[in-house]
């Protein structure tokens, strides 16, 4: 069973955590990992750079330009990450835009994540039609997910066909935004999440966007089998005391994890 | 050979719609329905009338006497420098905002490089009384300053781009991000023929009004509507498109367009997006566009803010990549050069843009009867500090 499925059949109120590979430093793309783990993260996904991020807000916008000047890119991203499985267990994601995927080429990314134990991708700009079409094969043979957005105004139709495409979970926007901005779950917002409940849906879902505290994740989790939080975690990270700062923002969502240090 | 978009919004290898499910409805809206609204009996109406009473159309084909003299061949301008706004940028505004209308947005975005597409926007915001909020990069809004003024004078918010480079680019992921933002009453009028599917072909049909006027023009002027070259600058590619737009499937036509190639093409600071170019996916299509290795968008420069993007639109990387167009470039300098040219020649001060496909007149040779025709896409009141500073007016 891949690793993905047995976290959905396992778990409950999954807490995934976004960050930017290669931020703060170059080289904190396993130590963040691996304390995100060890402090009680279900799910990574780890952002792979892109210049002109349009999905994202100021957060993602700062840390993936300052990834970049530190000269973060794939190549380098599958090379930090060639020894990954040796110390992290949880699933893991790559998360990023379609351009820099391409010009890796998407069946040599799909190659590069089989080998180094990355279990899928999400890729915003991505379409649907295109993946199906050109990579939907090359992501099965390498038994990679590709995660598919959802977002308010996505129509049921629409939620049907991403579910049959989907074989991961599907992550759910808690509204039509960019990243970083404060979730208040409205009777809109509540409706439309028991709206995607009623649909029956093979995959599990995972609510993301506008993620930053205990009580907009805790309201999540009763709609879905998680949540997401990247803004507010990268926004946390401190360069100078970056296990420490990790340590202090997860003990709020997983309080019961012994913290050692 | 299809040089247009096919029924899955591709023209050839470019094109497409990759944007992220948070634009879909929106642009799945415009899809729907762009073609069926533009080709109602009361939107043509409407949108003929004030292409006639508003933007001043047809605007004239003009015969440039001494500077055919200089070229030695027919040097004809299509004087989209004589539209309200001064450039021909307000041909696509006008079709954008009746639609906006028709799909019931009451708030209009756009993103603009030198002004003129914002300018263009907040008039037509004005004229039909919907709120109007213009992105533009912080490095141009200093280097477009009477542009400024002029979308705030008409009641524009201008918010500046301060991410990247500054400029065009930037503005254009400020809007995409504005749109996703706000997925119901906003309509985003993109200025160029760029973005995703139906954009570019939307685009291009509203400028479209361009070469459509030229062929009749030329048929008045020569007795012929077929030119033997057609010539426009290229950012994105909105004027050239519309002045190639009715020459593109008549081979015997040549067309030229002509990129910035900033300092020189191998300088660094340069936006010829064809010739250090690469394919890939920018602003929601596929396209050519300047990039790392990596697939990192580089920033280009160009002294001309509306030439100083990255990126192609789709249609013209396939016209570049069949063949059917040929793309040049030509340097901040030459440009310069060739709008005092014209307007020491002729009495009429170019847009620094539309100055790139003139330059290019000076590196092609005419035997004497060749008739040529050139988009003066828009004028050089705006750019009169540029010119001013390089000539030491």
């Amino acid at each position: 069973m891949s690793r993905l499925k047995q976290l959905f059949q396992e778990k409950k109120n999954i807490l995934s955590i976004y960050y930017t590979a290669g931020y703060p430093s170059l080289g904190d793309t396993i130590t963040i990992a691996e304390e995100l783990e060890r402090c009680g993260a279900d799910l990574l996904e780890i952002g792979f750079p892109y210049s002109d991020p349009v999905a994202d807000g100021p957060i993602i916008q700062a840390s993936s330009k300052i990834a970049l000047d530190n000269g973060m890119d794939l190549k380098l991203l599958f090379q930090q990450l060639k020894d990954l499985r040796r110390t992290v267990s949880i699933p893991i994601l790559l998360m990023g835009y379609v351009n820099p995927m391409l010009q890796y080429g998407v069946e040599e990314f799909c190659k590069s994540c089989a080998e180094v134990g990355v279990d899928g991708c999400i890729v915003p700009d991505l379409p649907m039609v295109e993946y199906e079409e050109l990579y939907a094969s090359v992501f099965a043979q390498y038994r990679l997910s590709n995660i598919f957005l959802v977002t308010p105004q996505t129509s049921p139709e629409r939620i049907q066909k991403i579910d049959g495409l989907s074989n991961g979970f599907i992550y759910l926007l808690s509204s039509s935004a960019t990243t970083g901005q404060n979730l208040s779950i409205s009777d809109t917002t509540e409706a439309y999440f028991s709206r995607i409940a009623h649909l029956k849906l093979n995959n599990p879902t995972i609510i993301g966007f506008g993620i930053s505290s205990k009580e907009t994740f805790d309201k999540a989790c009763q709609y879905a089998g998680g949540a997401i939080i990247g803004s507010a975690f990268v926004k946390s990270l401190d360069a100078t005391d970056l296990k420490g700062s990790i340590q202090k923002f997860m003990k709020v969502f997983k309080p019961e994890v012994e913290q050692l240090s | 050979m299809s040089y247009f978009v096919n029924e899955k919004g591709y023209y050839g290898d470019f094109g497409g719609a990759y944007i992220p499910e948070m634009l879909y409805p929106n642009v799945e809206e415009l899809r729907l329905n762009y073609l069926k609204i533009i080709n109602e009996e009361g939107f043509q109406k409407e949108f003929q009338q004030l292409l006639k009473d508003y933007v001043g159309r047809p605007s004239p084909l003009y015969l440039a006497k001494r500077l055919s003299k200089k070229y030695n061949a027919n040097i004809f301008l299509k004087r989209e420098d004589l539209n309200h706004t001064g450039a021909h940028k307000i041909n696509n505004t006008v079709g954008q905002i009746l639609l906006a209308e028709r799909l019931g947005k009451r708030r209009i975005i756009a993103e603009t490089g030198a002004g003129q597409h914002g300018v263009a926007t907040a008039t037509v915001c004005a004229l039909r009384g919907l709120e109007c909020v213009v992105y533009m990069g912080e490095v141009d809004i200093k280097r477009q300053a009477p542009n400024v003024a002029r979308m705030k004078m008409l009641g524009a918010t201008v918010i500046p781009a301060t991410s990247g480079s500054k400029t065009l680019k930037d503005a254009t992921n400020e809007a995409m991000r504005d749109w996703i933002n706000n997925p119901f009453d906003t309509h985003y009028i993109i200025g160029s023929a760029v973005g995703p599917h139906p954009y570019p072909a939307m685009v291009a049909l509203f400028q479209s009004i361009i070469s459509e006027e030229t062929k009749k023009q030329l048929m008045e002027q020569t007795g012929s509507d077929q030119p033997d070259y057609v010539l426009a600058c290229v950012g994105g590619g909105s004027n050239a498109l519309g002045m190639f737009y009715h020459f593109i499937d008549d081979e015997k036509v040549k067309l030229i367009a002509v990129e910035a190639a900033g300092r020189g093409v191998s300088s660094g600071f340069s936006a010829a997006t064809t010739t250090l170019g690469k394919e890939g996916v920018l602003h929601g299509s596929r396209s050519i566009l300047m990039q790392t290795h990596d697939g990192q968008v580089v920033e280009p420069h160009s002294v001309s803010a509306g030439l100083d993007y990255p990126g192609i639109g789709p249609q013209h990387a396939h016209l570049f990549k069949t063949g059917r167009g040929q793309y040049v470039s030509i340097t901040d300098d030459e440009s310069l050069d060739a709008g005092l040219l014209l307007t020491q020649l002729e009495g009429i001060i170019p847009a620094i843009e539309s100055a790139h496909a003139l330059a290019y007149l000076e590196k092609m040779t005419f035997s004497g009867g060749e008739n040529v025709v050139v988009c003066l896409s828009g004028r050089g009141d705006k750019d009169m500090d540029t010119y001013m500073k390089h000539f030491n007016f």
